[in-house]
Order: structure tokens, then sequence, then C-alpha cells
């Protein structure tokens, strides 16, 4: 099957139908290999067992940024190409990239209570964290209140290009202002500066959470194609009616 | 560094994660089964997406061949 057949939505469900259970499959498997790894992962020098909590942080983050990103490519294909399938990848990601920010969030704050002695501070990376989450619940927001999908697609895709410049301002905000959250430690110029003990487990356990968001979004996605089938068939029921 | 004295926050940071994981699986499960009655009702009513174009393949049964 050509990727570009995956834009017919009745094609699309045939192959996530298909695909999830080997995904799901696929992500219990990483997780308890991840999950194994990263409880006999040796303590850090300085943060103890703590760092233990990095293992759940880290993949939040990440997926957080990546939900935005595939949002931010969907948003493009709804305002250029006014695709349907589009709009349903958009709306699908939505409420997991914004569940994988929060859980960073709230894995931070419980990695930075015993660290740095208190849950939160209102630094640059904290805060850009915060406001992606902030984005997320607003692009679910416009979902549910615009009744129209095609509108609501076109509102959310607005939104999300104008949002995407949260992206790099997380990224960088370790660089460009003075923060308590430590800087870039895996994805920076030169090498890791983590020990390959725990460096390993940290990329399996990244890998599981990927996987899991995959699924996740493939299955959020046939279920939004399947809703909208519904909302035909009601509309279709009214106009019987009247 | 004690392992013990930062146990809570390792197992309440592990908990959150599971929460997540395991909300947004519940949470697609339980849709695609609201989805698939949903259909299921709407052609027990006679209303199928191909009979719009004059065909006869019911909404239902187009579903759960794609499943």
């Amino acid at each position: 099957m050509a990727i570009a057949d995956l834009a017919n939505p009745s094609r699309f469900l045939r192959f996530a139908n298909r695909t999830i259970p080997w995904l799901g499959g696929l992500t219990v498997v990483a997780f308890a290999f991840g999950i194994n790894q990263a409880m006999v992962a040796p303590d850090d020098y300085q943060q103890g067992a703590t760092v233990k909590i990095m293992f759940l942080h880290v993949p939040g983050a990440w997926l957080g940024m990546l939900g935005w990103g595939v949002m931010t490519i969907a948003a493009l294909g709804t305002l250029v190409w006014r695709h349907p399938l589009a709009d349903v990848t958009a709306k699908a990601a939505a409420p997991i990239g914004a569940s994988f920010t929060l859980m960073c969030l709230v894995t931070g704050s419980l990695w930075g209570r015993p660290m740095w002695g208190t849950y939160w501070v209102w630094d640059a990376r904290l805060t850009s964290v915060l406001l992606l989450f902030l984005l997320y619940l607003g692009v679910i927001a416009l979902w549910r209140t615009v009744e129209d999908p095609s509108r609501a697609a076109r509102a959310a895709a607005i939104l999300t290009l104008v949002g995407a410049i949260d992206i790099p301002i997380i990224k960088f905000s370790v660089d460009w202002w003075n923060t308590l959250h430590q800087p870039a430690s895996v994805m920076r110029l030169g090498a890791p500066t983590i020990d390959p003990s725990i460096l390993i487990p940290l990329f399996i356990m990244v890998g599981a959470f990927t996987l899991a968001f995959a699924t996740l979004l493939l299955a959020a996605m046939r279920n939004e194609i399947l809703r909208r089938r519904v909302r035909t068939l009601r509309l279709m029921q009214a106009s019987a009616v009247s | 560094m004690q392992t013990a004295s930062h146990l809570d926050f390792i197992v309440a940071a592990y908990a959150v994660a599971g929460a997540v994981v395991g909300g947004l699986t519940a949470w697609v499960m339980f849709d695609y089964r609201a989805q698939l009655r949903k259909l299921a009702d709407l052609e027990k009513r006679g209303f199928t997406r191909r009979s719009a174009h004059g065909r006869s393949e019911p909404a239902l049964e187009q579903a759960k061949e794609d499943a």
C-alpha cells in the first residue's frame, strides 16, 4: 500500500485495524523491557535514585513536543490542501499530546521537589512547557466549541501554527535564559552528558513511549473517522425526519 | 543520596505515568466501542452511509469489515 493511499479514510481504517494490534503488542514489550532496564540502571552520583523519574519526564517532554509537531504538519494539511484526514489527525493528536505534556509537568515537579527544594519555579523552561499545555487545552476547547468540523479544523489549525512558536522556545529556553532547569543533556551539540548506563535505558523508554504515542494516535484517528460517519448519518436522519 | 528517602516521589511519578498511559488507552478503547454502538443503532433505524449514494452496504457492516 502506498502512503498516499492512506489519505483515503476507508483505506486508513483498514490500515489502522491491521496495525494497531501489532503496534500495541510491540509497545507492551518495549515498556516491559524499558521499565526493567530503568529499574536496574544505577543511581546518579548527584541525584541518586530520583534519576529514575527522568525515564518518564524526558519521554513526556519529547511526546508533548512531538504531538504539537504532528498537529503543526496536520494544520498545514488542513489550511493548504484542505484534506479531511489532516483534520482528523490534528483533532486526535491534541488530547494525547496534552496528556503527555501534563505527565512531563507533573513528573518534573515530583523530581524538582527533592532536587531543587520546590515543586515549581517560573523559569523559562517550566513556563514555556506550561504554556504548551495551555495551548493544547485551547485547541481541544476549540474543537469542542465549534460544531462544524471543517470550521473547527481551520480555527484549530491557525492556533496550532501560532502555538508552534513555543516549540523552539521550549528547546532553547535553557540556553537563552538563566533557568533552574538544567541545560540540554541529550539533544545537544557534541555527545550527551549522561553516562551510557543511564542513557541507554532512557532511549529504550523514549522508544516505548513513542510506540505508545503512535498506537494511541492511530486508534484515536480511527475513532474520529467513525465519529464523523456517525455525524453524517445523524444529519441524514435529521433531514429525513424534517 | 538515600534511595528510600525519595521513594515516595519516584513511586508517585510512575503512578502518574501509568495513569496517563492507562487513561489514554481506556479512552480510545471505550470511544471505539461507543462509535461502533452508535453506528449499529443508526443502522437499525435504517440509516446507512452508503444508502445516501443509492448503494446497499450498511455502515456497520463496513465498519466491521474494516475492523
